[in-house]
């Protein structure tokens, strides 16, 4: 008996549950302590661990934002001179954008995607804890610079040529644009190890009609991403060497164009938007359902909506730049595309009112949130078709209008939905449930702290006040206002730290919860909270789009997989038959190598341009040692 | 919830090959991954060209001969690349070794002859916006070449150890020729903007 | 003698819309205004739409039976139907009214007056170019401008990108260097507008503000033509002394003061400061005071700008500051 459990292609079939599960935890378990912690490839310590920085992150970002009201809280106030100023917004913008709000979307893909297709563990696990490293890199080198006074002050999107090489002295401009590579890697690689989960690791039986909602988002965001993120990569490369090499890439003067940079920014700035809002509305329309007991309105029309909102993404970067004088019949053209993202958008929203509509609203606190969603996402999309028109564009641009608009749809449209998928699927991440009591206070305090800061803001900026200034004389009219926003942000902070505060405390002493403690339909609820290392003891077999609601009391599952190796279970594209068995890598530290080899590289080459020759030799070796085959039972075939 | 059996997996194949496995798939993302990467810079070289008086700026058109013997060398290698797939696809490990010692030295030429071809360009990378995009295409498309060349030295040295003769190698070897194929037509509209474009 | 800082206040005594796109003076903001609420109005009436079907659905007592809940969801999957079918019809609206206002703004003005305007870190160089070389004007940080007269206003910038704004007239038009713009507008009623850099530009784009100040067309006349005039002569020994200081010391560097050996183009023209009513791209109304803060210590109000603080002695400040307030 003993040597058949150690034979290399032991299957479940042979095992009773209990052994099962003990031989299953052994082949995929983490050794605890620190070499775990550097060598771990399991989806959801990665998740977890990507979601508690980009919380940290979003925390000084917060901070950043108290320190700027203080500052306009009064005229001509003395506390932070332009210098300082000019960093904090830029830092503030980089970090809730490339650092918060980008990276913990991908987190929560990260976590969910695996478990709601019934696999056990991620596609290419190895590159998704090299991208946490590269991405936790990426945001010490923005924050360590700005401690040191050298943080970067251009703003989040560095018009050249303000921070090209004659108007931007010293490394800040060179330290933001390589803070962009290191989080662009990380998001890529995030969304290739998504798009191969989704098409390959599903369940058996879960067609594409049965993908949840929120793995649809993920897959659409994750196409964006891909074809996206080349841009600033381009852009910021670019950058660099103007200011390195002496390229002209943004000279005017020697054949450069600097609106060529806000051309390629926008192209994958304006799509960033909907990497941030896509995997937050597929949130909603995966927690909605729990909370109105019935299945999702509209499922067709949502996932066309997705695709919809994903491709017209690219067809908008134009109306950032409606101010810089672009011929009319494109700006025409721009206007209209624009405009039109407001249609997928509404075909969202109607279709989560007719499932409320539909539904028995149960008044918990992840559907308080969606509330609060509807309240300022409807109004910030609002404000965005305004925005999208040309003329009215010309007296807003730039003003604390945009500032009001795009915070009503960041934080109203994603992070409001991101707290709501915190708060819901908190089980999953520590096996215990946050406080509902203290939830209710956070949705109340974020909801009106929100509403009070920003909503005056759109009033501000009709009244003439531009955006990115350090303070305002005293015979302009904004006093009064800025100062109510300013008391306003302490209530919002308030909801922030209290959510933070419940997360905490709950992780440590919340209520137990059980594999499914709201009666969701989808397959993360099918193991238990939280997951195994192995997520499910056998993959789960899915038979319609909420399985855990149409399956009555009994899970179907598949059997027949190996328990001595990482085995998964590839299926095809389409109809999600099973087509062969996989062998999931091992943990390895070579991720994390290679990522110390790549920050090397990165961070030198701000300094020399031969950095990359040189410090690319550790890299290729660090990715040598990542592939290098070790015999180990996974390798067999 | 109780689990309940109701298929058998047991009869699956240990490793997909193809559209069955993963890294195939993560090849081809990759792929679009750097091929937008390319389309962009493509986009920035034609839209330069757009605002310029004249293209190229201030500087000859780039001298031909280096630039077509390496897209000759390219074009040519796809055939014994294609042959390495195959013998992959079969599993012949002697073939496999064979194939990716001609792929070594095919993938070194271009690289050799890219050294004249910058030198053939008759403009320095920081003269002008022009010189800026040129080199900066062409050595994306080295960097392109360099990192398949290194990734076909190490499969070749994978291929000569124990680990050889395994269907994750031969796979590996099949995305490795892929992506050389992908190397090969990415330099086509590069080829075309640099030689072409800069003489019509 | 009217002072400069008597302005001030009868300045802000009308300035409900000291530079708001909420108090349209002219065409072009009134066309925006005007479009501003068509919008907000509409935005507003589908946003309480919205939340009132979601109280709606919210209080609503969800159907009884099988065959009730079924007819429901046809019901729904219509109205979503046709809200979808209304939303497509509101964008298309809205982006044709938009198209008609861009096209009303944007209506060629070939009788127009033109300025050229150029941004630099952080102020505004002005010009009113003219066919002859003398006639030609050239100012800094406040426009003047007919009233009832289209102005062409071309665009250029220095250094970095800044954004002319005067939301009370028009809408904002970017600053590029490399590309020239330009924004054509009328104001109908004199006055003075406050507009301010709209594009982030450096450490003080806190403080790059320009005053449009509308008049009527003789006023304007002769504004330009006191404009044209060399710098007055100093009245008296002191501000005498002051000339040669402002010639001798670092000042002259920069600055051109015409009719004197200053001849510096790095920053504004002072020929006529002292008829401006605000020094420092609006950073302090023209005092004499003002004048004499600003030569002292350039650097504590306005951090980072490009002017370097010359030393000077209690007298010289005091005798520059003279012959500076002369500069009418």
């Amino acid at each position: 008996m003993s040597e058949a459990l150690e034979q290399r292609d032991l299957r479940d079939t042979a095992l009773d549950e209990v052994l099962l599960e003990s031989r299953l935890a052994r082949t995929w378990h983490t050794p605890p302590g620190w070499v775990g912690f550097f060598t771990t490839v399991d989806h959801k310590r990665i998740a977890v661990r990507y979601i508690v920085t980009a919380f940290a992150f979003l925390l000084l970002g917060g901070v950043l934002a108290l320190l700027m009201r203080l500052q306009l809280s009064r005229p001509e106030a003395g506390l932070i001179g332009p210098d300082l100023y000019n960093q904090i917004f830029t830092v503030h913008g980089s970090t809730m954008m490339f650092l918060f709000a980008v990276p913990v979307m991908e987190a929560v893909g990260v976590l969910l995607v695996p478990l709601m297709l019934g696999t056990r563990n991620i596609a290419f696990p190895r590159l998704n804890a090299f991208s946490y490293w590269i991405y936790l890199a990426g945001g010490l080198v923005l924050w360590v610079a700005f401690v040191l006074d050298v943080g970067p002050d251009v703003g989040w999107f560095a018009y050249v040529p303000l921070s090209g090489p004659q108007y931007s002295a010293g490394k800040r401009a060179d330290i933001w644009a390589q803070m962009i590579t290191f989080t662009e890697i990380a998001a890529l690689a995030i969304a290739v190890e998504i798009v191969v989960t989704v098409l390959k690791q599903r369940a058996p039986g879960m067609s594409l009609d049965r993908i949840p909602l929120f793995v649809w988002a993920m897959f659409v965001t994750s196409f964006v991403v891909i074809l996206a993120m080349p841009a600033v990569v381009v852009a910021s490369t670019a950058l660099i060497l103007d200011r390195l090499v002496g390229t002209h890439f943004f000279n005017p003067a020697e054949g450069g164009d600097a609106l060529l940079w806000q051309h390629l920014f926008w192209f994958f700035g304006h799509p960033e938007v909907y990497i941030i809002f896509l995997p937050a509305v597929g949130m909603i329309s995966s927690i909605l359902p729990t909370f109105v007991r019935r299945p999702i309105f509209g499922y067709l029309p949502l996932v066309l909506a997705l695709i919809g909102t994903g491709i017209l993404a690219f067809g908008l970067w134009v109306h950032h730049m409606f101010t810089t004088g672009l011929p009319r019949v494109g700006e025409s053209f721009f206007t209209a595309s624009s405009m039109a993202i407001a249609v997928p958008s509404g075909v969202q929203i109607f279709c989560w009112l007719a499932t409320i509509w539909l539904g028995r609203p149960v008044w918990r606190v992840p559907f308080l949130y969606i509330l609060a969603f509807f309240f300022t996402f409807v109004l910030g999309g609002l404000t965005g078709v305004m925005v999208a028109s040309v003329p009215l564009d010309t007296q807003v641009h730039d003003t604390y209008f945009v500032v009001a608009h795009f915070h009503y749809v960041l934080v109203g449209g994603a992070v409001f939905p991101l707290l709501a998928a915190v708060t819901y699927w908190f089980s999953k991440m520590t096996g215990r449930m946050m406080s509902e009591r203290l939830g209710r206070w956070s949705v109340a305090l974020l909801f009106i702290g929100f509403n009070f800061t920003f909503f005056p803001m759109h009033i501000l900026g009709l009244q003439g006040m531009p955006r990115r200034i350090y303070t305002y004389q005293a015979d302009l009219p904004w006093g009064g206002m800025n100062l109510f926003v300013s008391l306003c942000s302490l209530a919002l902070a308030a909801g922030f730290l209290l959510f933070v505060w419940n997360a905490l405390r709950s992780a440590r002493a919340g209520e137990a919860a059980g594999d499914n403690p709201w009666g969701a339909a989808t397959l993360e609820w099918a193991t238990s909270s939280p997951p195994p290392p192995y997520n499910f003891t056998r993959i789960p077999v899915v038979r319609s789009a909420n399985p855990l609601w149409d399956d009555g009391g009994a899970l179907p599952v598949a059997s027949g997989l190996s328990v001595n190796r990482r085995e998964l279970l590839i299926t095809t594209t389409a109809e999600a038959r099973p087509e062969a068995r996989e062998t999931s890598p091992r943990d390895s530290a070579w991720p994390f190598w290679a990522a110390i080899a790549t920050t090397i590289m990165l961070v030198c080459s701000i300094f020399t341009p031969w950095a990359v020759v040189w410090g690319s030799i550790p890299v290729a070796v660090t990715l040598v040692g990542w592939f290098w085959p070790r015999g180990t039972p996974e390798d067999d075939s | 919830m109780k689990p309940r059996i109701v298929a058998d997996l047991s009869h699956l194949p240990l490793h997909g090959a193809g559209s069955a496995s993963l890294t195939w798939w993560g090849t081809l993302a990759f792929m679009l991954i750097e091929g937008t990467g390319f389309a962009l810079g493509v986009g920035v070289y034609l839209y330069l060209a757009s605002l310029a008086p004249e293209w190229p700026l201030g500087a000859a058109a780039p001298d031909p001969l280096w630039g077509t013997l390496i897209t000759a060398a390219l074009v040519i290698s796809v055939v014994p690349n294609m042959l390495v797939s195959r013998w992959a696809a079969a599993h012949d490990l002697r073939k496999v070794r064979i194939g990716l010692i001609v792929m070594t030295v095919l993938g070194i030429v271009p690289l050799v002859l890219r050294v004249y071809e910058f030198g053939a360009l008759n403009v320095s990378w920081d003269s002008n916006a022009y010189g800026s995009i040129v080199w900066v295409l062409l050595g994306l498309h080295t960097t392109h070449l360099i990192t398949d060349v290194a990734d076909t030295v190490v499969l070749l040295a994978v291929m000569f150890t124990r680990h050889g003769d395994n269907k994750r190698r031969y796979g590996d070897v099949q995305d490795n020729a892929l992506y050389w194929n992908f190397v090969t037509l990415t330099w086509l509209p590069v080829y075309a903007c640099l030689y072409g474009l800069a003489r019509l | 003698m009217k002072r400069a800082s008597r302005l001030l206040p009868l300045l802000l005594a009308g300035c409900s819309g000291w530079q708001s796109a909420l108090d349209p003076r002219g065409p072009s903001a009134q066309d925006l205004h005007g479009l501003f609420w068509l919008f907000t109005i509409t935005c507003t009436v589908i946003w309480l739409a919205v939340m009132l079907v979601l109280l709606a659905a919210l209080l609503r007592r969800p159907p009884a039976t099988k065959g009730a809940a079924e007819a429901a969801g046809r019901r729904s999957a219509r109205v979503v139907g046709g809200a979808v079918a209304a939303t497509v019809l509101v964008v298309a609206g809205l982006t044709f009214a938009s198209y008609l206002a861009t096209r009303a703004i944007s209506s060629d003005q070939p009788e127009a007056l033109v300025i050229r305007l150029r941004g630099y870190q952080w102020w505004w160089e002005v010009t009113y170019p003219h066919e002859q070389p003398d006639q030609t004007l050239l100012t800094a940080n406040e426009i003047h401008i007919p009233t009832g007269r289209p102005v062409r206003i071309e665009l250029a910038a220095a250094d970095v990108i800044h954004s002319f704004w005067v939301p009370n007239l028009t809408g904002k038009q970017d600053m590029i260097p490399g590309r020239s713009n330009s924004l054509v507008f009328t104001a109908e009623k004199p006055g003075t507008y406050r507009a301010q850099c709209a594009e982030f530009c450096g450490l003080q784009h806190a403080h790059m503000a320009l005053h449009v100040v509308a008049e009527p067309p003789e006023a304007f006349e002769r504004w330009r033509t006191a404009q044209l005039a060399e710098a007055p002569a100093p009245e008296d020994a002191e501000e005498e002394e002051g000339r040669r200081v402002l010639e001798s010391k670092a000042c002259a560097a920069c600055h051109t003061v015409r009719g004197t050996e200053a001849a510096g183009n790095l920053g504004p023209d002072l020929t006529h400061v002292a008829s401006r009513r605000f020094i420092a791209a609006g950073m302090l109304p023209t005092t004499r005071g003002s004048l004499a803060a600003w030569v002292a210590d350039p650097q504590s109000i306005k951090p980072g700008n490009n002017m370097p603080m010359v030393s000077l002695t209690a007298d010289e400040l005091q005798a520059v500051s003279a012959y500076l307030t002369r500069l009418r």
